[in-house]
């Protein structure tokens, strides 16, 4: 500091550094939060004044703070959104299972392919979720390579089938979401210090135990981002109940689709909107408080 | 509902639509500068409806001398349905006026599509659209009754007064063909696997109680399912009463709830028909006639599909050509309605769409000069008037609150 008092000019410039640096993470931040205000809060505040409101396409839409389209959405649709939430709660656990095994490995036994089985876990990803899910429809059809092969050889009933079931829903679910479980237990997994289980070790720790007391108490904030990249979307997917689904499969996402291109009920869709995100904000604040998030932020 | 591997179509429409002009952004600015207390905002959300552009006043849009100050164009951007055109007509079409024609497949369902231009027509914008097709029932009375239509110039189509089917003219949906020329007109009915079912059914309650579970198809949108449910039910589809809606909705839920019923399909249900999913099912009259037709003449080769007209009587609907507001190119649109209905032309596209014609006259064509007698002599594409008698249309509904209310009973059926 000393030598910065020498001279006026000198004190000067550097309030002028102070003020610069000061204001330097407003400047930086700017662009986010302009993004953030034009494309996330100003179409949630028009979502929000949307569902209060009354009327129809011909004659427009007036805002009349109708609370009623809240209460009318949950009592005509809480059906879909129950089914919704189960569906998507077992498609996350789901890809938990078959994730949490699959990114152990590889962080801990993929060696130099490490890079190579992640892009292999990604690739199918390149090609468009639709499609991955109409591959889906085709190859589990009825009298399809999968089931019509089984069939012929008399292992499985001539009526049997796969789709159109709510097994065909949630398993569509949680092949379409395993990338965003599957990548941050592996970053969890990655970043673990080897000298701890080395350390662990040398205190006569069995394997089991190195994994129960030392890897997975230190991958769990993988787990909680897993969880949550997941799940989120799984509630609202309403790609895989379309084509995957049969009769009373339908999920919430298809009743706002239906209600919004079909009815052009816009306040009926924004509302349903608002009572999902509600009831996800409110599960994940919950689960934050009782799991302990310290580490989130590194993944989230 | 079915999403092609196609270009995004609002790709499309950025590509094609008229550029933003400089008073449009500056216009837009002031809106945003002026929405900053959140009130402000809040009011600005409202949704402005559109009925005041309803009445057209005799220099408006669509009016004679409207129509007299459009000048010929050499482009027409024309929205359709998949496989709902011989493509060579179009060529034809630019050998004798000089119109290039961008042909664009861009319909897959009716409430989509609408849910993609309603908003810019609401906004004022251009659709990026010349000439579209869409059903009666539902879809086209909104756009009608929202004034998102362009009265037709009668004086641009004498082909159509000429050679149009009776049925055609002046349909109760829009009166005096004010708005609408139809395109190609179809039915509901039964499709099924000949090979599989030994015994098909003749009517819907056939199908509803059909022996093969899981592997029947319906219609999940608010007119295929219920109307043809409140034909078989015994009830007039326009006179039917909420009480009648309800009763004719029972058995359909019940061989729903009970797992004959697989699922509730759009345009998809003809890939599930031709893969096994399923063996018999609801099914438009064109695309059963498509599946089975060999892929040599441009079918699907799945010679074992066939159609019944059920025998209470089936549902006969249309597929209309209009023309959206700030179409940048009306009088191709019109040139175009005209051509459709030259019974040559007509009985090209017949011969090669198998949907019902609005031009009666395309059969002898059809059958002595195109020798095809099998599609000249299908009552499926030039049915008589005794098989038109038979038909009921779709449910045109009084008003908005009658919409819901046929919704609230209906979308619960096939949404559940």
């Amino acid at each position: 500091m000393e030598q910065h008092l020498g001279t006026g000019v000198q004190l000067v410039e550097h309030r002028r550094l102070k003020l610069r640096r000061r204001l330097a993470p407003y400047f930086l931040s700017a662009p986010g939060s302009l993004w953030l205000l034009l494309f996330f809060l100003l179409p949630l505040v028009f979502m929000a004044s949307v569902s209060l409101q009354t009327g129809n396409l011909l004659q427009g839409f007036r805002m009349t703070w109708h609370f009623a389209n809240y209460s009318d959405a949950l009592s005509l649709y809480h059906v879909q959104f129950v089914r919704s939430l189960i569906y998507g709660s077992i498609a996350t656990g789901i890809t938990l299972v078959v994730s949490y095994p699959l990114a152990y490995w590889i962080a801990f036994h993929g060696g130099r392919y490490k890079n190579t089985l992640l892009l292999l876990i990604l690739l199918p990803f390149f090609v468009t979720f639709v499609i991955r899910t109409l591959a889906w429809e085709f190859i589990l059809s009825d009298q399809g390579i999968v089931l019509g092969t089984l069939k012929h050889w008399h292992l499985l009933p001539q009526n049997y089938h796969v789709l159109a079931t709510s097994t065909a829903v949630i398993a569509g679910i949680a092949y379409n979401y395993l990338p965003f479980m599957a990548l941050p237990l592996y970053v969890a997994l990655e970043k673990i210090d080897r000298t701890v289980v080395e350390a662990a070790r040398d205190l006569y720790s069995s394997n089991r135990a190195v994994f129960s007391h030392v890897i997975l108490p230190l991958s769990l904030p993988g787990v909680f981002a897993g969880l949550l990249l997941t799940f989120v979307p799984a509630v609202g997917d309403y790609v895989n109940a379309a084509i995957l689904g049969g009769t009373n499969n339908v999920m919430i996402g298809n009743i706002i689709q239906l209600k919004y291109l079909q009815d052009f009920d816009y306040p009926l869709a924004s509302a349903l909107s608002f009572i999902l995100m509600a009831a996800l904000l409110i599960g994940i604040f919950i689960y934050a408080r009782a799991l302990g998030t310290r580490q989130i932020e590194e993944y989230v | 509902m079915r999403v092609g591997p196609d270009i995004d179509p609002a790709l499309w429409r950025g590509l094609t639509a008229r550029r933003v002009s400089r008073r449009d952004l500056f216009k837009a600015a002031g809106v945003t500068a002026g929405a900053m207390g959140l009130s402000a905002i809040l009011d600005a959300c409202g949704v402005a409806g559109s009925q005041a552009s309803k009445s057209p006043s005799a220099t408006g849009v669509g009016s004679q001398s409207w129509w007299d100050q459009q000048k010929k164009t050499t482009q027409l951007d024309f929205a359709n349905w998949p496989l709902y055109i011989d493509p060579s007509i179009l060529k034809t079409f630019t050998k004798q006026t000089g119109i290039n024609v961008t042909y664009q497949t861009v319909i897959n369902d009716n409430d989509p599509f609408l849910a993609k231009i309603i908003p810019a027509l609401q906004n004022g914008q251009g659709t990026g659209y010349d000439l579209c097709v869409n059903t009666n029932g539902g879809p086209m009375d909104r756009l009608i009754a929202l004034g998102f239509v362009i009265p037709l110039d009668h004086r641009k189509i004498p082909n159509f007064f000429k050679y149009a089917d009776p049925n055609v003219k002046s349909p109760t949906y829009d009166p005096g063909n004010k708005y609408t020329v139809t395109w190609q007109s179809g039915f509901t009915a039964i499709g099924y696997n000949s090979k599989e079912v030994k015994n098909p059914p003749k009517t819907f309650n056939e199908l509803l109680n059909s022996p093969y579970k899981g592997k029947v198809g319906m219609f999940g949108n608010n007119q295929d399912l219920p109307c043809p449910a409140l034909v078989a039910a015994g009830y007039d589809v326009q006179t039917s009463t909420p009480d009648q809606w309800k009763k004719a909705a029972e058995p359909v839920m019940r061989a729903r709830d009970n797992g004959t019923i697989r699922a509730f399909y759009d345009q998809s249900y003809i890939d599930s028909l031709e893969n096994g999913d399923i063996l018999v099912t609801q099914a438009w009259s064109g695309d059963i006639f498509i599946a089975a037709a060999p892929k040599s003449i441009g079918g699907d080769g799945y010679p074992e599909m066939r159609l019944n007209l059920p025998t209470e009587g089936s549902i006969y609907w249309h597929d209309n050509m209009w023309i959206p507001l700030h179409a940048q190119n009306p009088v191709s649109s019109m040139m175009m309605m005209n051509f459709v209905y030259d019974p040559p032309i007509a009985a090209r596209n017949a011969d090669f769409i198998w949907y019902v014609s609005p031009v009666p006259s395309a059969k002898d064509i059809v059958l002595n000069d195109l020798k095809d007698p099998s599609v000249a002599n299908s009552p499926l594409v030039f049915p008589t008037a005794a098989d038109i008698a038979k038909t009921q249309g779709y449910r045109v509904w009084k008003d908005q609150a009658e919409e819901e209310e046929w919704n609230s009973i209906w979308e619960p059926v096939y949404s559940s």
